[in-house]
């Protein structure tokens, strides 16, 4: 065992300090930031809008679409080229599909939503916070949702379980390590997002899922937090 | 219209236990074959038939320079190209998103496992290493083209062989193969598991891949662990059918590693 304590001194299962806020971008119908310790998460709701070029329309239902994309500056190495990377375009699918589930675009015909997610600064769990934001930005924007949907990277390094990796973690040597992230509905303790790269025994999988919902719960809490402290403020006002 | 009729004909057909061409909802379509140096040019080759589902992969091999932060390694560039050659639905041009996560979650696959040890893939430490370019040509796509492609993408790279390559030139004579292969110290195999209504089955056609609620890819070795896993499709589930959907896995890796 070589993994005894964390680098930051955190405890194996507590999160980075998280600070979440809504309504950060004026122009947008709905907007939020979710900071996870140095990772960064803007999103911006537009929509349900007319979607052009027409022929992506569908006249039964709406449809989501998300981008995630990292700012050039905002990653640990070399500067992040503009314009969109396999690597982005894959977590907007995946973003897209870990937010579907709480939506009702069947009430949006012919229309998009539109999601924009942008991070200043990166230090590992970027998909995640952008889902948490996302979310948040979504229900900002006052869309009918079944849920929020809040999501944490857990994982193990050497044989220690861990929740919310940070960078120094994912890229540790010579021991086993593996990156789960994962997005849950809170309310029904489904499971939205899953994907892992790394080495893990089904077993500890099947802990981790369980932390991970754990973790979620608390992240929902915060979720709910800030977006009512929002409207709390403006009643005062 | 269609789908939905199809959808509801499905999940009916699944809770009877049958599937539309007859299988058993675990049953992979057999037998699967796997041929080996298709293709001449390529340094290593192979091509993985499941019954109709037809894929072809290359390797193709460069030396280049390694990244910063990994001065002694080589490594592994996964493409896939969905051309209209396999399926009317494709569209020419760039790699649209369904090739990209098909070539991501088959390069996950092997990078993760540590099937190959990218250290062996370098020639001088921080200058020159060994670039393996992988990419997965679907001939004919009827479903599961991830597990046919991680499939295929393995049998390749068993075939591979380094080409000459000359230290004082610094080229590369492609014409003479050298009798070095590519050691490969794990195998990982991905298993797609697919739900429909309250189902599970792997290998899905076409037809069923049109009305799928959720799919899982998990890539596991030979120990029964997990190095890669992929969810799609729009439906959330619970950890309880996450568990399950490996338990699959794990069995149906089996399988298919006695075909390479």
């Amino acid at each position: 065992m070589v993994y005894k304590k964390r680098i930051d001194d955190r405890g194996f299962e507590e999160t980075r300090k998280i600070e979440a806020k809504v309504g950060v971008i004026p122009r947008a119908d709905g907007s939020a930031y979710f900071k996870i310790g140095d990772t960064w998460a803007y999103a911006a709701v537009y929509g349900p809008r007319n979607l052009y070029p027409r022929f992506l329309q569908n006249p039964k239902k709406g449809i989501l679409r998300c981008n995630y994309n990292m700012m050039p500056f905002s990653g640990s190495g070399e500067r992040v080229r503009p314009g969109g990377s396999r690597r982005s375009k894959e977590i907007s699918l995946v973003t897209e599909k870990a937010l579907i589930p709480v939506l009702n675009l069947d009430e949006y015909p012919n229309s998009v939503v539109d999601v924009f997610i942008e991070f200043p600064q990166t230090n590992a769990g970027s998909r995640c916070a952008g889902i948490c934001a996302a979310s948040m930005a979504l229900a900002d924007a006052g869309l009918e949702m079944k849920d929020l949907v809040a999501a944490i990277s857990v994982g193990r390094v050497d044989d220690k379980l861990l929740v919310d990796l940070d960078y120094a973690e994912e890229a540790y040597e010579d021991v086993p390590v593996a990156d789960i992230p994962v997005a849950v509905l809170p309310n029904s303790d489904k499971i939205s997002l899953l994907q892992m790269d790394g080495e893990i025994s089904k077993d500890e999988l099947k802990k981790l899922l369980e932390l991970a919902k754990k973790t979620c719960k608390d992240i929902y809490e915060i979720q709910k937090k800030a977006l009512k402290a929002k409207y709390v403020k403006e009643k005062v006002e | 219209m269609y789908e939905e009729g199809l959808h509801n004909h499905i999940v009916k057909l699944l809770k009877a236990g049958v599937r539309l061409d007859g299988r058993k909802l675990l049953d992979y379509r057999k037998p699967i074959k796997v041929e080996y140096g298709v293709s001449k040019t390529a340094e290593g080759s192979a091509r993985v038939h499941i019954e109709n589902t037809d894929v072809m992969v290359g390797v193709k091999m460069e030396v280049g320079e390694p990244y910063p932060d990994m001065p002694d390694q080589g490594t592994i560039i996964v493409g896939a190209e969905l051309t209209p050659l396999a399926n009317p639905n494709f569209e020419l041009g760039p790699p649209g998103i369904d090739a990209i996560e098909l070539a991501r979650v088959v390069d996950r696959g092997i990078r993760e496992s540590k099937a190959l040890d990218f250290k062996k893939l370098c020639i001088k430490k921080g200058e020159k290493v060994w670039l393996l370019l992988i990419d997965i040509i679907p001939i004919n796509d009827d479903g599961n083209l991830i597990d046919a492609s991680a499939l295929a993408v393995l049998a390749a790279l068993k075939d591979a062989n380094f080409p000459k390559y000359d230290e004082k030139t610094e080229k590369i004579d492609y014409k003479e193969k050298t009798d070095k292969k590519v050691e490969l110290t794990k195998e990982p195999i991905a298993v797609t598991v697919v739900k429909i209504g309250d189902s599970f089955i792997v290998d899905p056609t076409t037809e069923e891949e049109k009305v799928i609620d959720t799919r899982v890819t998990i890539s596991t070795k030979k120990d029964g662990s997990l190095c890669a896993i992929q969810k799609g499709g729009d439906m959330p589930l619970t950890s309880d059918e996450i568990m399950q959907m490996v338990d699959i896995a794990i069995e149906k890796a089996k399988e298919l590693r006695e075909v390479l």
